[in-house]
């Protein structure tokens, strides 16, 4: 008898795993009051950059307050395939590139001039609907942060608005400010800080579909239904800046094709969400827990 | 007192002493600080024991800390290694006494001084103290080394069975020698650059610049050292199975050569990774990595043939049947060699094929997939390293009948659910979009835990079997106490 409840609930175990899940369960929706427009001002001068606090520096520049959200990504999208300057080709948006230099180095790829996917539309991951003129956001994401975006479609949206991607640097002194801090908003990280795995906010379940993103700007001191969380702004006011969606950067560096992002994700653990830790892709990839922001000089 | 006494002359004088002792070091160390991370942490267990143990943990020195628990634990199963070498091998009592002695101290000073720096803030001499345990570590790696000395006409083999030189050198010693030697020269490759970091304190884990294009020297030394130090501690462990399985014959004969021709080879290339032939070096390590494989692979089917026709020997035709049910009578002599088989399946087959799909896996998989693919695929191979340590354990402690049964094939069956769902985890994105992932996750985790959790509660029960039998007057450990593992190989 015994064994044969063991072997039951392990099968019951082992056909939950091959459950299918709902990509596009109801989700809250909440508004957060963060301005997705708004941009902050990062001074010149130095600031401590990486894990061993190595003193580097920077000119000033604006960068934005939230990652880009899917409906400001949506307008872009209208804006830009009436500009030509996007363009449908299969199943996905893909817009030009320069390409970088190459210089074959072991495991480099060649990134060469031409067309390259921005997004995939036949996702089902895709927040963002296209019914063959028009650019739409799925019903309750509107103000959540554009994902499924490759490095190509990110670092087009900047450019298309005369912007750019961040530099490594740049992202991390608007995360950490001046001091020594790990996290935007200090020393140590709560599960009302910021949306990581597991982290129980109202927009995750982990017995079904996992970690979702969380509106821009979530985390910022309100309570949500039962949910209270603590204002966890930058420095310079920056929100999620730490999980929920890591962050494209602009760097390319010679010898490799990757791209590097920061800021951890809503299915990392809080150690990623640390603001020196690095992740990297090769720049086609695109995830629902990948993001953006875009800055500017001033 | 002299109850006292001849207790500690137990656990610190006798060699099956000394592995229990270093069996519960290893056995608290990871059920306390697996409550760090993982699933604990989700469940808020992490917090707890952090407050309860009172630990002071930094965000920014996570890497340090991770350092020096990986250093702790692999320096306890070193010892447990050192001690099995010194009670099988002939040796003379002298170096046994002294290299017991001075890797026992060396050990213990290195986990509780480097836990206790690493955990509970930073009292500097505690970190002197850990690096005077490592150096104790090392010293005892050079006696060891002058002690299997192979080349002393006192230690030729007598039956000509065993692999032998045309003078009557014993090969398989000349390879325990080898892979003492290499293992000595490649601490330094981390000793070097660990120092170098630890001044400017500027640790990092290998699996976070992976994908760098340009790495230091000093970088290289330590991707190297990780991979090299845990690469001979599995080949010891190869060595040391073989021994106590008394592995002999025409294909000792062949494997032996193999082993110190691979072990010499694969140092060589992973030294080389340092030098200005690290284009190579990779190419080199395989070269060597083939024949230390092919000669494990020699010990298993020597193992599993001796297995089945012992078990066999009594019937005149045995069917396919009855040779299956031969080769796996004996939980704790089958399930080492298994293991070494099943690790192809979690460790160098995943690796075999992460490289053939290189541009579809990780050229386009992000770095923190590939960070879980490494890690996940070196912690199986420790731990595969560990069950085989408890089969050989569970043999040592005299198991009969059920027991023997019970004990072997719990760890054989729990770990391998494990070790096979932790391999599916690693390998998750062939199968399912990241969109979708965790109910897949959910159920792995599952089967993760259960492996992992059963195993501790057998390692627990194991320890506490262990701890009572210690408050008896006439107990096993009574007995253990002249033991050597020498007298109890296989005939």
């Amino acid at each position: 008898m015994k064994r044969l409840f063991l072997d039951f609930s392990l099968l019951v175990a082992l056909l939950a795993s091959c459950a299918p899940v709902d990509l596009n369960a109801a989700i809250p929706t909440f508004e957060t009051g963060v301005d997705s427009n708004a941009w902050a001002q990062i001074p010149a001068g130095e600031f401590y950059f990486g894990q061993h606090e190595d003193i580097e520096t920077t000119e000033a520049y604006e960068i934005m307050i939230t990652d880009v959200t899917a409906a400001q990504y949506a307008d872009f999208l209208n804006a830009a395939l009436a500009d030509n300057y996007v363009k449908t080709d299969g199943g996905q948006i893909v817009g030009f590139y320069p390409g970088d230099k190459f210089h074959a180095v072991k495991h480099e790829e060649e990134i060469k001039a031409g067309d390259w996917i921005y997004i995939p539309l036949n996702d089902s991951s895709q927040k963002i609907k296209f019914d063959g003129t028009t650019f739409t956001v799925q019903k309750g994401f509107k103000n959540h942060p554009m994902t499924m975006v490759s490095w190509f479609g990110a670092q087009g949206y900047c450019e298309y608005f005369n912007s750019r991607l961040p530099t490594e640097m740049e992202w991390e002194k608007a995360g950490r400010g001046t001091d020594e801090r790990p996290f935007p908003w200090g020393a140590e990280i709560m599960r009302e800080n910021a949306n990581f795995y597991s982290s129980r906010d109202p927009f995750e379940d982990m017995s079904t579909f996992g970690s979702r993103t969380s509106p821009v700007g979530f985390y910022n001191g309100q309570k949500y239904g039962d949910f209270q969380t603590e204002d966890s702004a930058s420095p310079y006011g920056l929100y999620d800046m730490a999980g929920n969606v890591w962050q494209w950067t602009g760097d390319v560096y010679e010898g490799m094709h990757y791209r590097f992002m920061r800021g951890g994700s809503k299915d990392t653990y809080d150690m990623d969400l640390r603001l020196w830790v690095r992740n990297n892709a090769t720049p086609t990839y695109f995830s629902p827990g990948v993001g953006f922001r875009c800055v500017r000089d001033k | 007192m002299q109850l006292v006494k001849d207790r500690f002359n137990y656990l610190f004088g006798s060699t099956k002493g000394l592995i229990l002792v270093a069996i519960a070091m290893i056995g608290i160390v990871t059920a306390v600080w697996g409550m760090l991370s993982g699933p604990m942490a989700e469940m808020g267990v992490r917090e707890v024991v952090i407050k309860l143990l009172g630990m002071k943990i930094v965000q920014a020195e996570r890497e340090g800390r991770i350092v020096i628990l990986y250093h702790s634990i692999a320096m306890a199963i070193i010892a447990i290694e050192t001690y099995m070498i010194t009670s099988l091998l002939k040796m003379k009592p002298f170096f046994k006494i002294a290299i017991n002695a001075i890797i026992t101290v060396g050990y213990i000073l290195t986990m509780i001084f480097g836990m206790g720096f690493a955990y509970f803030g930073h009292n500097w001499a505690f970190h002197g103290i850990y690096i005077f345990g490592l150096s104790l570590i090392f010293f005892a790696g050079v006696l060891l080394i002058i002690a299997l000395w192979p080349w002393n006409p006192e230690y030729y083999v007598t039956d000509k069975e065993y692999a032998h030189t045309n003078k009557g050198a014993d090969l398989e010693r000349v390879a325990f020698f080898a892979t003492a030697v290499t293992t000595v020269i490649s601490a330094l490759f981390g000793a070097v650059p660990g120092s170098y970091f630890g001044n400017g304190f500027e640790t990092f884990l290998a699996e976070n610049i992976i994908r760098l294009p340009e790495k230091t020297t000093m970088e290289y030394s330590i991707i190297g050292h990780l991979h090299i130090m845990l690469a001979l501690i599995c080949v010891m462990i190869t060595l040391i199975i073989g021994r106590w399985l008394n592995f002999k014959g025409i294909l000792h004969k062949v494997a032996m050569p193999l082993m110190i021709l691979g072990t010499i080879v694969l140092n060589l290339g992973v030294w080389g990774v340092v030098t200005p032939l690290e284009p190579v070096a990779h190419m080199v390590i395989y070269v060597g990595a083939t024949p230390s494989m092919f000669a494990a692979l020699l010990l298993l089917i020597w193992s599993w043939s001796k297995l089945i026709r012992e078990g066999t020997a009594h019937i005149q035709k045995p069917s396919f049947g009855q040779k299956i049910g031969a080769l796996l009578r004996d939980p704790l002599k089958f399930g080492p060699t298994w293991q070494m088989l099943f690790m192809n399946f979690t460790t160098s087959g995943i690796g075999i094929f992460m490289a053939i799909k290189l541009d579809e896996v990780f050229r386009v998989w992000p770095a923190r997939e590939e960070r879980i693919e490494l890690t996940g695929h070196w912690h199986v191979l420790s731990a595969i390293v560990a069950t085989i340590i408890l089969l050989y354990f569970g043999d040592m402690n005299g198991f009969r009948g059920k027991l023997r049964q019970w004990y072997g094939w719990s760890i054989i069956i729990l770990s391998d659910i494990a070790f096979g769902a932790v391999t599916v985890f690693e390998m998750k994105r062939l199968f399912v979009p990241e969109a979708e992932q965790q109910p897949l996750v959910n159920g792995l985790m599952y089967a993760i835990d259960f492996g992992l959790g059963m195993l501790m509660v057998i390692l627990a029960a194991l320890l506490v079997y262990r701890l009572i039998d210690l408050f008896k007057n006439k107990g096993r450990w009574i007995e253990e106490l002249d033991h050597e593992l020498a007298r109890e190989v296989d005939k």
